[in-house]
């Protein structure tokens, strides 16, 4: 499909006209007043340079500033290039840098390869319209209206070491107070690599939720004829999944993939929430954000690790939008 | 197998095949039901029961007994000063929408239903725009807010920085990408023979864009506004970098400031956290159809 959806010229010179486009878009174009034009171009220019101005400038403006060293005080004329140093740096004199960029990797393992199957899993499970599934899905999905913020704060309630509902727990089925009495409670929040591991619970709560929401749309989209075929041809369920619903789903498996690698190297609420990142729940974004509202403000090495985060970013987006536009694009 | 080819005969064919594992499925269904809704649940529970009774107390919090009341919901709204920071909240919610809707509109319109020379190149730039990780722009743009001057209703210090205007703002220009995608692939689906007709009639641009346009797709705008109050209402991010005033802070944000208080007291901290929950669980409740088809409209037709 092209993506020219003009208002078409009167009868007589859209009647025979012959697909040359170029010129004919012109032509077309043209049909529209000077005030039309005008007012497209308001439509379109207004908020095109809202989101520029915020958005791909600042993004240009963290690529050049990687490369130099400021401090934010005094003028842009204090800016001096230095190279690749505040890179060097970072990968070499700063110890947050690597465990926070491994728990980053780490929490998009644990959401490609646990949550985001299971969310799909649920989805099949509930695309049987089985009995009370609407309650199912209100209950897996209610998560994921909540914001990381207040996830943190239920985490907390789960998890604290005194008053926490898994410790609590504990005690009342054990009858051992060892288990909320301090010292010899476990502290899931306040133990490094614990604390991150529980993390990822409380995010995965959220993430199945909306996991399973995209795949059902996407189910309920699928042609049933299809799976009636399969089934005719002796196809076992799992086989009708896999060879062919799951194809047929590629679209939301695209959405759902990008949503998942995004949404990993976005988190950043709920673990500034729990301690501000720190003791083990380090992420790139909250370094970068540390850098920015902490004491001294170092304009070039936070810039370095917002083109890392960049860096890693862009593969998924590229390919999002070759997947979603490229057909439109012909 | 033999398949009878009339419709009827085939639906058996696959509810035949389905009926057998329903009862493991249940059981599976329900055990996972009841994990996910814990956490909320158990939060309910602790909010409604006084400090005294659980934490200060042998019984602990796993625990039936003692009393049970809303104290700590009113302990909550009053200690954190919540009216205060709802108001915010409306403050940047309410223009924000607006803005958003109203824009994503006119550019999906004027991509997917004009020939530009730059459309697909604007729609993959506003679409783009909105998968970044904030990280990756927020340095500059933390200078760009220090730097930009502002007038006086919408600015009392001067500059965007620690200003509602600016979350507006950010809002705004990150939500644009999302809402554009979604919008202009809706107005794709309308027939362009609605836009030729309107065009016959002697109809302007604009005319056409805001009675003829914008009505047909009141049904995605609702869809949009339900996602895009939760997604704005839930943001906690911005608040924070761009806001250093505490009266300032938008409920959500405002959480932040509020953990040193409320940690120490989980009883209290349940209240707070169903306080700030509720308007998104309201929402989702009462427009559970809208809310999920904004997600889907911008997945499934991509």
């Amino acid at each position: 499909m092209s993506s020219s959806s003009v208002p078409s010229a009167p009868p007589a010179a859209a009647g025979g006209a012959s697909p040359s486009t170029g010129r004919k878009r012109r032509k077309r174009f043209s049909l529209l007043t000077r005030r039309d034009k005008l007012t497209l171009g308001l439509m379109v220019g207004i908020p095109a340079f809202i989101h520029i101005f915020l958005i791909w400038m600042p993004m240009l403006g963290s690529i050049v500033l990687s490369f130099t060293s400021w401090n934010g005080i005094g003028g842009l004329d204090k800016i001096k290039f230095i190279g690749f140093k505040n890179y060097e740096n970072l990968f070499s004199n700063y110890p947050p840098f690597w465990p926070a960029f491994e728990n980053n990797l780490i929490w998009l393992a644990a959401f490609l390869l646990i949550a985001t199957p299971l969310g799909m899993l649920m989805a099949v499970i509930l695309d049987q319209n089985l009995k009370g599934t609407r309650i199912y899905q209100s209950v897996l999905y209610m998560p994921v209206v909540l914001s990381l913020a207040i996830v943190g704060f239920i985490a907390q309630l789960m998890y604290s070491p005194n008053m926490g509902f898994i410790n609590n727990f504990l005690v009342a089925v054990t009858g051992d107070p060892k288990w909320t009495a301090s010292g010899t409670a476990i502290d899931w929040l306040g133990t490094p690599g614990l604390n991150f591991a529980m993390v990822l619970v409380a995010a995965g709560w959220r993430h199945v939720g909306y996991v399973m929401v995209l795949y059902l749309a996407g189910l309920k989209s699928v042609d049933n004829t299809l799976r009636e075929a399969a089934a005719i041809d002796g196809a076992n369920a799992r086989q009708t999944f896999f060879r062919v619903v799951f194809p047929v789903l590629a679209p939301i498996n695209v959405v759902v993939l990008v949503v998942t690698i995004i949404e990993s190297l976005r988190a950043f609420d709920i673990v500034y929430i729990i301690n501000k990142g720190l003791n083990g729940l380090g992420l790139l974004s909250v370094l970068i954000t540390n850098n920015i509202l902490g004491e001294a403000s170092l304009i070039g090495f936070g810039s370095a690790m917002a083109v890392i985060l960049l860096l890693i970013s862009i593969g998924p987006i590229i390919y999002y939008l070759a997947r979603t536009m490229g057909r439109e694009a012909e | 197998m033999t398949a009878t080819p009339a419709p009827v005969g085939s639906r058996q064919v696959v509810t035949g095949k389905r009926q057998r594992p329903h009862y493991f499925t249940h059981a599976f269904l329900i055990v996972v039901s009841l994990i996910w809704f814990l956490p909320l649940g158990w939060a309910v529970y602790t909010s409604l029961r006084p400090y005294g009774d659980t934490g200060g107390n042998a019984r602990g919090y796993f625990s039936i007994g003692g009393a049970y009341n809303f104290n700590n919901f009113v302990n909550a709204w009053n200690q954190a000063d919540l009216p205060l920071h709802f108001l915010q909240t409306i403050l940047v919610v309410v223009p924000a929408l607006i803005l958003i809707l109203a824009f994503a509109s006119m550019v999906a319109v004027a991509l997917s239903r004009y020939s530009f020379r730059f459309n697909l190149a604007l729609l993959m730039l506003f679409t783009a725009g909105n998968l970044l990780p904030q990280q990756v722009v927020i340095v500059p743009l933390f200078r760009l807010y220090l730097a930009l001057p502002m007038f006086a209703p919408l600015s009392d210090n001067g500059i965007w920085y620690d200003q509602l205007f600016g979350i507006v703002m950010i809002h705004l220009a990150f939500q644009l990408g999302f809402c554009t995608f979604v919008l202009s692939n809706y107005f794709k689906q309308i027939p362009k023979e609605i836009n030729e007709a309107a065009f016959v009639d002697g109809a302007s641009v604009w005319r056409t864009y805001r009675s003829v346009l914008l009505p047909l797709a009141r049904p995605a705008l609702a869809a949009l506004a339900t996602l895009e109050f939760t997604w704005i209402y839930n943001d906690f991010f911005w608040g924070i970098l761009l806001l250093r005033t505490g009266d300032k802070f938008p409920v959500t944000s405002a959480l932040n400031n509020l953990s040193g208080q409320f940690f120490t007291d989980n009883n209290l901290l349940a209240a707070g956290s169903l306080i700030v929950a509720l308007p998104t669980l309201i929402v989702y409740f009462a427009l559970q159809k809208h809310f999920v088809a904004g997600l889907t409209l911008g997945s499934t037709k991509g």
